[in-house]
């Protein structure tokens, strides 16, 4: 019991603390009334209904690629190029899309969407091959992998794959708006939303009442010990990277099929790098990246009023984000020390 | 990830007196003002391409019964839509402005056909007409015009008659650009040579810094560039001890000693008169276009460094390309790849839409489009 509640407990505290020290850093350094700027934050973020939409858009890549950094980390490996795996899944949809665009539309989204997963889940999948056969720190070449996708993906829409008419912003062909995957009925907010939160129920309920996600709880806890145990690391270390790459290049798929259209450099802005900050937040728990994507989708929702009403530079928000994940982080090594067992009984 | 945590001293100093100031401001609103929305892409204070807009924007805030509501680093997706639908829902903006090229489509349009009372102008020139809705529009400047005079400046004040130009992408914007300030030099001094480097992208400071001191090492004694904000570029080639020429906004500040001249956005003459005939009830023009006559562009004032029959020179080019009769782009012209790309006896005037599709270096230009 007690540590149930310290799950919900410790991380309360911590964003009580991340809002009192931002509070200050407004008040003092940028001279604002915190609790005006507060109340702006809320009404951009959760106040009505549009800035729900707004929050809810903006939280949708975050799940996918957060899943990127989280999946991995069950097997105690730090993966950090969601980003890359996004751009590269975007570059393929795109690619895809447009070779197949005359079939039905759901033939082309679904087309779509396995080339993205596909090699979105390839390019992590490469970084947890090279850990796992070579030796090479997962962190460093996933993030490394991120730099030539991004490479990759201005060479082929700048070249192989470009339409001649995208004059001034280099773009592959468009996918047609007949394929476009559209908005959920009654909103605003496109498709993307509830692929992130089917994948992450879907990854729930893989981690919990499976035995192959079980073996990788195991891995996770002493790689030596599973491995003496006859579980076959390197399969499991491939799947879960080759999944977490394919929620990525998911992310993708969706920012071409649902806002762009086609693929160019709009694809890297950043969603892969946000994923990583919530997937931390979230203690790389598949449940808890939703209520984060969405936290952080409302903090970048209300950083527009923050600028138009306060006049704070766009910077501002940044920081309360580099805030809170100092905070998350530091509250770690709180847990199992709020409660003692024998207070607790 | 470490440069999204930084917060630049001066960027939160200025929101700090920004805000001081606007508490003051922000008292009496007798009648409902013309609400305006201005969305760039990178910072307002990066002294290029978005603070060329800022400060067009800073003269609209001193306008009677204007109000100017502000967002930056607003990247070219979805955000950007949230953006505007938010100073549209919220700030009741009647106005808007997003300034970077890739808002326009999908995005500007996007928000367009939902808010069909909302005026939308872009600035990059894209609106076509019967192809584009009525409440859009957009307007440029032609600013390889005042990148020619840059270029007489160059050409006239270098000694070893290599210039160099540090480029985001081989896109026609930027190579009209590259061409223009070639073009511009050879004019006074034929056997002038101009260095491109192609960084990748919009704003890469570590590149954009490497190819500055790359090319002070092979000679290059002037350089200018075309990136979202020259900061860089210019004081690398000011510490370096070599002349610059600046873009988008005057950079004199950062380079006293060797800043020549740059070509610069006078956008406060496109937005003025916007927010003017909006007031009397007009909607702004759906395609604006103009140059050096127009005064939609223009030149920094020369620096030290340029002697007074350069500034002579220049000053006779400029006139002659107001009056029209000095053509930038005239034959025969090459590539340097050899190709004829204007034949002898053409001429194009600035407004030719051939030269917006412009996919090559002219002759004397030392770098590759691909």
């Amino acid at each position: 019991m007690s540590q149930a509640l310290e799950r919900i407990v410790v991380p309360i505290l911590a964003l009580l603390a991340s809002a009192v020290l931002f509070g200050l850093l407004l008040a003092i350094y940028a001279q604002v009334d915190p609790l005006e700027a507060f109340a702006l934050m809320y009404q951009g973020a959760f106040g009505s209904w549009f800035s729900w939409q707004n929050t809810l858009t903006r939280a949708a890549p975050l799940i996918l690629t957060a899943l990127c950094t989280a999946l991995p980390a069950r097997l105690g490996l730090v993966i950090i190029g969601n980003e890359g795996a996004l751009v590269a899944g975007g570059v393929a949809a795109a690619a895809a899309g447009v070779a197949v665009a005359s079939a039905p539309p759901l033939v082309v989204q679904v087309t779509m969407a396995l080339a993205a997963m596909a090699v979105g889940g390839a390019w992590i999948a490469l970084a947890g091959g090279l850990r796992q056969w070579r030796g090479v720190n997962e962190t460093i070449s996933s993030l490394l992998l991120t730099y030539i996708a991004i490479a990759l993906m201005n060479h082929f829409v700048e070249g192989p794959l470009r339409d001649p008419s995208s004059l001034n912003k280099p773009s592959t062909f468009p996918i047609g708006d007949a394929n476009m995957l559209g908005t959920i009925p009654g909103t605003d907010v496109h498709w993307g939303l509830v692929y992130g939160i089917v994948a992450c129920l879907a990854i729930y309920v893989f981690q919990r009442f499976t035995t192959w996600g079980f073996a990788m709880e195991v891995i996770g806890g002493n790689p030596k010990t599973a491995r003496m145990m006859g579980l076959d690391v390197g399969r499991y270390v491939l799947l879960a990277c080759a999944a977490g790459g394919a929620a990525a290049g998911l992310a993708g798929m969706v920012e071409v099929a649902a806002v762009h259209g086609r693929a160019n450099a709009s694809l890297a802005v950043g969603y892969g790098y946000s994923g990583i900050l919530v997937a931390f937040l979230a203690r790389h728990h598949p449940l808890a990246i939703v209520p984060v994507a969405i936290l952080l989708g409302g903090i970048g929702a209300s950083g527009g009023l923050l600028q138009r009403r306060l006049d704070l530079p766009d910077a501002a928000v940044v920081v309360l984000q580099g805030i809170i994940f100092v905070a998350i982080l530091a509250s770690e090594t709180f847990y199992g020390r709020l409660w003692k067992p024998k207070a607790a009984a | 990830m470490a440069d999204r945590f930084t917060i630049g001293r001066r960027t939160l100093l200025g929101g700090a007196a920004g805000a001081a100031a606007f508490g003051l401001a922000g008292a009496a609103n007798a009648q409902k003002p013309l609400v305006v929305g201005f969305i760039y892409v990178g910072p307002r204070d990066d002294y290029g391409y978005n603070q060329a807009h800022a400060e067009a924007a800073a003269i609209l805030k001193k306008m009677a019964g204007v109000k100017v509501v502000e967002e930056e680093k607003v990247p070219e997706t979805v955000a950007v839509e949230k953006s505007m639908e938010s100073m549209i829902n919220l700030d009741g903006a009647t106005l808007m402005f997003p300034t970077s090229f890739g808002y326009f489509d999908p995005h500007m349009l996007k928000e367009a056909a939902k808010f069909p009372k909302v005026e939308f102008r872009h600035c990059g020139g894209l609106w076509t007409e019967g192809k584009h809705p009525k409440n859009t529009g957009s307007y440029f400047g032609y600013i390889d015009e005042a990148q020619y005079l840059s270029g007489i400046v160059a050409g006239s004040v270098s000694k070893s008659g290599k210039l160099g130009f540090v480029a985001a992408k081989p896109i026609p914007q930027v190579l009209r650009n590259i061409n223009a300030f070639t073009l511009g030099a050879q004019s006074v001094n034929p056997k002038v040579t101009t260095q491109a480097i192609f960084t990748g992208d919009w704003s890469l400071p570590v590149k954009e810094a490497e190819a500055t001191n790359s090319m002070v090492a092979q000679g290059v004694d002037v350089v200018t560039c075309h990136v979202d904000s020259p900061k860089v570029v210019i004081e690398t080639a000011e510490r370096a001890g070599i002349y610059t020429c600046g873009y988008h906004t005057n950079q004199a500040k950062l380079a006293p000693k060797g800043y020549l001249t740059g070509a610069e956005w006078n956008w406060e003459k496109i937005y003025v008169d916007m927010v003017e005939g909006m007031k009397k009830g007009q909607a702004p023009g759906n395609f604006v276009r103009g140059g050096l006559k127009e005064g939609y562009v223009r030149t920094s004032a020369y620096g030290p460094a340029v002697p007074a029959a350069v500034r002579e020179k220049a000053d006779a080019a400029k006139a002659a390309i107001v009056s029209g009769s000095l053509p930038i782009y005239k034959g025969a012209l090459k590539d340097n790849k050899g190709n004829v790309v204007i034949p002898a006896g053409t001429s194009y005037v600035i407004t030719e839409p051939k030269l917006e599709s412009m996919n090559y270096l002219v002759e004397g230009v030392l770098g590759a489009t691909s």
